[in-house]
């Protein structure tokens, strides 16, 4: 409130200072600050329009506590989800396992846990690498007229590839040499990631491409080319901005892709070691055993699937919320 | 239209060459040894023979030359003669997997209908589904037949098809037994039993893919529809009295399974390939589970054309969609 006075009060004083025509009493110009009542900056706005949306703010709670469960929980349930007690193996629900054991004795809640951040940090890490070349693709063939042509047909040639079955053959044949190089671990991480990464970059490439094909023929654009910024700086400062709505769903939704991608690759039986649980892992793991212990199988299913559920809610609420068209409504 | 037509064709050409190049250096660089199996005990000289027999004593750009011709070439020629009685391919070598030694089309002949079947029907269910859930959303939008397909056909592509498989194979197979879990598939169909034998292993994969399909092309149609519903020639169609059924299910309709067509169009590569997944968890014998056992082989033969058809699956329905889409909606101008 006082800052609206204040500023009526600066706009009358500079009306004042106009009126008496001095040009050195209008020489330090009063700026009034320009959201006079309320700061309403872009993000805020999306945010209200995002809460509007009930699914998707459910979508975002559970969201974050699965994330919660999987980050914080191994910190309360200390249990080593490695550690074999053959003894207490296929033991059901009790207070020593909460969710009971494995084939092996191992415990299913500190699995379940170890697994969703596998499963979470592949997820996270693939969506960066694919939306990282989708952008690069896609605003580069925006903006670089002469690179058009060729990355859209590069684009179109990995539209055309078979991506399942090339995935599946890219991980069966290069995870020996990586896992030697770099340790089992983090070398099927590496070649999941990239693989997932590598096949999945397309979209979001087209979505962006569409986008900055758009924004160039706007006046701001011209405006800047006008003053003379060299192209890096009109992509960083000026493009970039202005595309992030759409990279943004389309992260998202990526990261549900990828979690599932990974998944399958896991339930074919094709992805991290047997004693490196992800949640594809712990369902292939069960599937032998499903008519005995069937919540073996549910548990990280149902798992997988509210993850990517919760992400597909979150992407369609911020495609809701980022759209100008519906904001405001 | 026709010139269209011809420059894809044409330009189809160098993708697919080049795609059947990067599956074939992606083989060649793997560390896999097709004779890896082979006892350490056979002499060095007889192992490569072996290696010869198989055609691996050649340089790569040689092998992959060859392979090219086998496809288009050899193979090509051999159904001719099939079909004709003539003995064009006289002399002239198939593509020989490393497995099973035989032609590798034969194998993927025999491996075709079940994929077919299974894959194809669930993908008409799903279609069959998706199109009237479609409609009624998007007609009654926001009512609550349309939170909740929306939220069914959510939950239907967020949950992966290995998921929903083994929970009704637990529910429907192993708690109800109403249904056999493992897709027989030396099952023939001679009698009235037969077929409702098949029809009773048929119904849980189809069912699985035909919720996964139905949910991606349900919200394709309820958006096309809405588009549609609010344009200015529905309120013409109204205004001049027509009654609300002939609108919506010929005016609105017609216009609206244009773009939903091609995305159908879209996804038929994938009921020759895709359904691998569901093809491992209910065991059916098809496509999909040869690729896979072909990977774990290192049957480098059958991975290569396995991939390679597929991609020309690919490319071969996205250019028909691309053709469709122009055929039915004369405002889509390619020249």
């Amino acid at each position: 409130m006082i800052d609206t006075t204040r500023s009526k009060d600066a706009q009358a004083l500079q009306a004042a200072a106009g009126n008496a025509a001095t040009p050195e009493a209008a020489s330090p110009p009063v700026v009034p600050p320009a959201g006079a009542v309320e700061t309403r900056s872009q993000w805020s706005d999306v945010w209200r329009q995002f809460r509007s949306h009930k699914g998707a703010m459910v979508a975002l709670v559970i969201f974050l506590s699965i994330i919660l469960f999987v980050s914080v929980g191994p910190l309360i349930w200390t249990v080593d989800p490695t550690y074999v007690d053959i003894r207490a193996r296929n033991s059901g629900f009790s207070l020593a396992h909460p969710l009971g054991t494995d084939q092996l004795g191992r415990d299913l809640l500190a699995r379940l846990m170890a697994g969703g951040q596998v499963s979470i940090a592949v997820g996270l890490t693939a969506m960066l690498i694919a939306i990282f070349l989708g952008s690069l693709i896609g605003v580069t063939s925006g903006y670089f007229r002469r690179l058009d042509a060729p990355l859209m047909r590069l684009t179109e040639l990995f539209l055309a590839l078979p991506l399942l079955p090339l995935l599946l053959l890219m991980v069966t044949l290069f995870r020996e040499p990586l896992s030697q190089n770099f340790g089992t671990a983090f070398g099927i991480f590496l070649l999941i990631v990239s693989a997932i990464g590598a096949t999945s970059w397309m979209q979001a490439a087209r979505i962006v491409r569409g986008e900055v094909l758009g924004l160039k023929e706007r006046e701001f654009i011209l405006a800047a080319k006008s003053i003379g910024t060299p192209a890096h700086r009109m992509i960083l400062r000026h493009i970039l901005p202005n595309v992030l709505s759409p990279i943004m769903v389309a992260a998202t939704l990526g990261i549900a892709t990828a979690i599932i991608t990974e998944s399958a690759l896991s339930f074919l039986g094709l992805g991290f070691p047997p004693d490196f649980p992800t949640w594809g892992r712990l369902l292939y793991d069960a599937v032998d055993q499903m008519v005995l212990y069937p919540w073996r199988v549910i548990f990280p299913g149902v798992l997988i699937s509210l993850t990517v559920l919760c992400v597909n809610y979150i992407g369609d609420g911020l495609r809701d919320a980022m759209d100008p068209r519906i904001r405001g409504r | 239209m026709l010139s269209f037509t011809i420059r894809r064709l044409l330009l189809a050409i160098p993708t697919l060459l080049f795609i059947s190049l990067v599956i074939f250096l992606l083989l060649e660089a793997s560390p896999g040894d097709p004779l890896g199996d082979v006892p350490l005990t056979v002499p060095p000289e007889v192992r490569e023979r072996m290696r010869a027999a198989l055609g691996l004593g050649e340089p790569w750009p040689v092998r992959y030359l060859l392979w090219l011709k086998q496809f288009f070439w050899v193979e090509p020629l051999y159904w001719l003669d099939q079909a004709f009685g003539t003995d064009l391919s006289q002399g002239m070598q198939r593509i020989i997997s490393f497995q099973s030694r035989s032609p590798v089309f034969d194998v993927i002949a025999q491996r075709l209908p079940q994929t077919l079947i299974v894959v194809g029907m669930s993908y008409l269910v799903g279609i069959l589904i998706a199109i009237p859930i479609g409609i009624i959303s998007a007609y009654r939008q926001y009512s609550w037949f349309d939170q909740i397909g929306t939220f069914v056909s959510m939950i239907g592509f967020s949950m992966p098809t290995f998921f929903t498989g083994v929970v009704l194979i637990i529910i429907f197979a192993v708690n109800l037994q109403w249904f056999p879990s493992v897709y027989d598939t030396t099952l023939k169909v001679t009698d009235w039993d037969s077929f409702w034998q098949q029809a009773r292993q048929m119904v849980m994969p189809v069912t699985v893919l035909a919720l996964y399909n139905a949910a991606q092309i349900s919200r394709f149609m309820r958006s096309s529809m809405l588009d549609n519903l609010g344009q200015d020639y529905v309120r013409t169609a109204r205004a001049k009295g027509l009654s609300e059924r002939v609108v919506v299910l010929k005016h609105v309709l017609r216009n609206s399974l244009i773009p939903v067509i091609t995305v159908i169009a879209l996804g038929l590569p994938a009921v020759f390939g895709g359904a691998i997944i569901t093809e491992q968890v209910f065991k059916v014998n098809g496509l999909g589970q040869l690729l896979i056992s072909s990977i774990h082989a290192n049957d480098i033969p059958m991975v290569l054309t396995l991939t390679f058809i597929f991609a020309i699956l690919i490319v071969a329905f996205t250019l028909i969609a691309d053709i469709l889409y122009g055929v039915l909606d004369p405002r889509i101008r390619y020249d």
